[in-house]
């Protein structure tokens, strides 16, 4: 039993008491909280530093306006409703279309079809605080619905794929892709059973993938190979999410982007407690990076020179040697 | 830097704990364990009442002679009251009185007594009563009652026997029926027995005790038959006619005289709570006697009430649950619902004990969630909801209640002592949990709590723990400070050993 905790020492694996001891209460101060627990506020905090966001359709902010989602959507197709302060991927419903034949019932991303009824009271669960944080009322916000880039097409399972990125002081120090499956019902969140691939951060090339703390080759739905797909604009990508410390002022943080067809890579959330499988999803332990980011911290880096060190510090371990091959 | 400080603080919290538990140990003579080989008993009795608008006089009867037992001290505790001790003919009587006092009033008296089977105290031999005046119709049916008995009896002894035998029969004769017509409580008819006694010149009284056992917040007075057969005292169980004493029975007053009498106050109400003493109270009256009073005897928790004391034997334990909280989650990562959740279930586990708890408990729960899942339906708003689920928990208990007690099983009725809203809670987040993540996130989570709920119970349960604490309560600065200690524990917990095992490279 020690022998694993040294050997996780030695492989430098963070544990879940020193990331919330040592990272989350030292790094990030309560008072910042808000800029991340409220997505409403990130919004308008990445658009004022010229970041892309998924555009903001409107938002729900008490019971008396839950009828305006009607008027909201009136032009819209497609739309993504989420809770302001929701954690953990919990109370988003994806709308992709229509019905055909009725404009009142909704096609969800998983192909089921939903009234508008259902959405209104989902809408009420949500401003009643049912999805957020402290149990506290909450707003839903409603929004642009990522179209599909064909770079994941074969490795996701109704839904859009996020990319996550842990980003110390500023710096990107491991990145992951998390890919839905059908046991997540389509939904980019590892707790509910989705994908996550480690990302090589010097090239943006995906490596094996992690499903339920277990390291998988291939994508439980479509079979296809998870690992070698080249990430675009990674450059980009880990510029913005550096860029994501200078908004929120988070030592500790968590970025996730995704990748829209048209618009390329988008901010959609931030994450004051990002958690600590993308560890296994990297075969890396996040100790070691921080104290290499801590020896050649420098204050006064840009984000784009921050994004360049990353890339130059943390390439990709050889793949792990598997105990015995899948049979 | 902080780690320094949470060292500090830490060292400090266990080294003040530690040396006031020290010292109570080593110098004031605290055992560390129970002394489970001359049990003391302290009885407290609690007289409240309203006061009048002039001024008050109480006067309880309190024990004079006590077979059995050996009185180790007495105190009575009341505020601005003048306090006397007087003998009266039913014994001693303690009497207080004030000039006047405002509202309701509560006044104590507490003895501590140990057993002494040698204890048989003397008892003085009293003259044949003389014979009671009684009137007519009463008076014929005593004579006739006496003489039957007297033809099938031998001595005092098997008289009694015999009188009690034929009262209790379930079909009296005209006679006793008529004498018994106005009986309706056990010490009224110990009062007629005594009467017909007396008829027959064998002196006979009530006696009224307690038996003794455990730790009762409500204890219930006993009446009993004594009678003497020339030679000594002898007690008579006045249901079955047997010559036998209740078990550890503390004779508290003898006679036909009521407990309490208040002049001046109205509502009165006696309350008689009986403890086991966990300390050797001898030894404390020794050291009371030795050093006037330390702070540390006059300030532990033996000084306050009884019913208090009880209460808080429970409460100190609760830091013990949440120790086992602190480590189920920080140190292993046991998943759970609410932070204190299981604490709260495992003070219910007290009751219930732990088979029927962990029953009653996933009984409430899984019905719970069930009708959560039809309230979904409804799609209600959430503060609604949440009061409906809570609502439908008060009506589960109810029916859990019911039907075990309809069907003779009588732990079924502690339900009621769960924590409703604390599970209603859990419902609520069990249900969404369930949606949001699947069964298996929410049974794991209910389970967690279960596992953890047990673990704590079981750590509350140890009787040896519970008189530590409760006799040194200074040990909590200990649990504190590790607690604080592990608040600043980095390492990896039980569970992420596994879970990063692929991380391992092996």
């Amino acid at each position: 039993m020690f022998g694993v905790a040294k050997k996780l020492r030695a492989a430098g694996v963070l544990g879940l008491n020193e990331r919330n001891a040592d990272f989350i209460m030292r790094l990030n101060p309560r008072r910042l909280y808000p800029r991340v627990d409220d997505k409403i506020i990130t919004k308008e905090l990445a658009l004022q530093a010229g970041m892309a966001v998924p555009e903001m359709y409107g938002v729900i902010r008490n019971q008396g306006e839950v009828r305006r989602f009607g008027e909201i959507v009136a032009n819209r197709e497609s739309f993504v409703v989420k809770p302001a302060q929701g954690s953990g991927g919990d109370g988003i419903l994806v709308v992709i279309g229509r019905s055909t034949h009725k404009r009142e019932l909704f096609r969800l991303s998983n192909g089921m079809l939903i009234s508008t009824g259902e959405i209104l009271h989902h809408i009420s669960n949500i401003v009643g605080g049912q999805y957020s944080l402290s149990g506290n009322r909450d707003k839903a916000l409603i929004e642009y619905c990522v179209q599909f880039d064909p770079t994941f097409a074969e490795v996701s399972y109704q839904g859009v794929p996020d990319i996550r990125v842990i980003v110390y002081r500023g710096y990107p120090a491991m990145a992951m892709v998390r890919l839905p499956t059908r046991a997540s019902d389509g939904k980019a969140n590892l707790h509910q059973g989705a994908v996550g691939a480690g990302v090589d951060l010097r090239t943006g090339k995906t490596l094996a993938g992690v499903l339920n703390d277990l390291v998988v080759e291939e994508h439980p739905d479509t079979g296809a190979r998870v690992a070698g797909l080249q990430i675009p604009q990674w450059d980009f990508i880990l510029q913005s999410s550096a860029r994501g410390y200078d908004v929120t002022g988070l030592g500790y943080l968590g970025v996730d982007m995704v990748i829209d067809r048209d618009l390329g890579p988008l901010i959609l959330e931030m994450n004051a407690r990002p958690g600590l499988n993308i560890q296994i999803a990297n075969c890396a332990g996040l100790t070691d990076r921080v104290a290499r980011i801590e020896e050649i911290y420098d204050s006064a880096a840009t984000p784009e020179e921050r994004a360049a060190v990353a890339r130059r510090e943390f390439p990709a371990r050889e793949p792990l040697k598997r105990r015995a091959p899948d049979a | 830097m902080k780690q320094r400080y949470v060292f500090a603080l830490a060292l400090l919290l266990t080294a003040v704990g530690m040396s006031v538990f020290v010292y109570k140990w080593q110098v004031l003579g605290f055992p560390l364990t129970e002394d489970r080989e001359t049990p003391v008993w302290t009885i407290e009795s609690a007289i409240s009442f309203d006061s009048g608008p002039g001024s008050i006089k109480v006067n309880l009867l309190i024990p004079t002679l006590t077979p059995g037992f050996r009185k180790l001290n007495e105190n009575p505790i009341s505020r601005g009251y003048g306090f006397s001790l007087n003998y009266g003919s039913g014994g001693r009587e303690a009497q207080w009185a004030v000039r006047r006092a405002d509202g309701p009033q509560t006044i104590y008296y507490r003895i501590s007594v140990y057993e002494d089977a040698q204890a048989d105290q003397l008892d003085t031999t009293p003259p044949f009563p003389p014979p009671p005046v009684i009137n007519e119709p009463f008076k014929t049916a005593v004579d006739v009652l006496v003489n039957d008995v007297r033809d099938q009896s031998a001595d005092a002894e098997s008289f009694t026997s015999e009188l009690l035998r034929r009262m209790n029969d379930p079909s009296l004769g005209p006679n006793l029926e008529l004498l018994l017509s106005n009986v309706s409580s056990n010490s009224e008819f110990v009062e007629v027995a005594t009467m017909m006694l007396a008829a027959a010149r064998i002196p006979a009284r009530k006696v009224h005790g307690f038996s003794l056992s455990g730790r009762q917040r409500h204890a219930q007075l006993i009446t009993w038959l004594e009678i003497h057969d020339g030679d000594r005292w002898r007690y008579f169980d006045p249901a079955t006619g047997e010559e036998s004493m209740p078990e550890r029975f503390l004779v508290w007053w003898r006679g036909n005289e009521s407990l309490v009498r208040v002049e001046g106050g109205s509502n009165v109400e006696v309350e008689f709570a009986v403890q086991r003493n966990h300390v050797d109270a001898i030894a404390i009256a020794r050291s009371h006697a030795g050093q006037d009073s330390t702070p540390l005897i006059d300030f532990s928790l033996y000084s306050l009430p009884i019913r208090t004391q009880a209460v808080y034997g429970v409460l100190l334990m609760i830091p013990i649950g949440a120790l086992i909280m602190v480590f189920m989650r920080n140190f292993i990562g046991i998943d759970a619902f609410g932070t204190f959740m299981p604490v709260l279930i495992a003070l219910a586990f007290r009751e219930t004990k732990l088979f029927w708890g962990v029953v009653l408990f996933t009984l409430l729960v899984a019905l719970g969630l069930s009708i959560r899942f039809l309230l979904e339906r409804l799609r209600l708003l959430l503060v609604p909801r949440l009061s409906a689920v809570l609502i439908v928990v008060v009506l589960l208990m109810l029916v859990i209640s019911l039907m075990s007690h309809k069907l003779g099983i009588e732990t079924g009725l502690s339900v009621a002592l769960f924590p409703m809203v604390i599970i209603a809670m859990t419902i609520e987040r069990m249900s969404v949990v369930w949606e949001e993540r699947g069964p298996a996130d929410a049974l794991r989570g209910a389970f967690g709590s279960l596992v953890i709920a047990i673990a704590a119970y079981i750590a509350m349960g140890v009787t040896s723990l519970e008189y530590l604490i409760f006799t040194f309560p200074e040990l909590l600065l200990v649990i504190l400070a590790i607690v604080v200690m592990a608040g600043r524990y980095t390492g990896y917990r039980l569970l992420e050993l596994r879970r990063f095992k692929a991380l391992t490279g092996d």
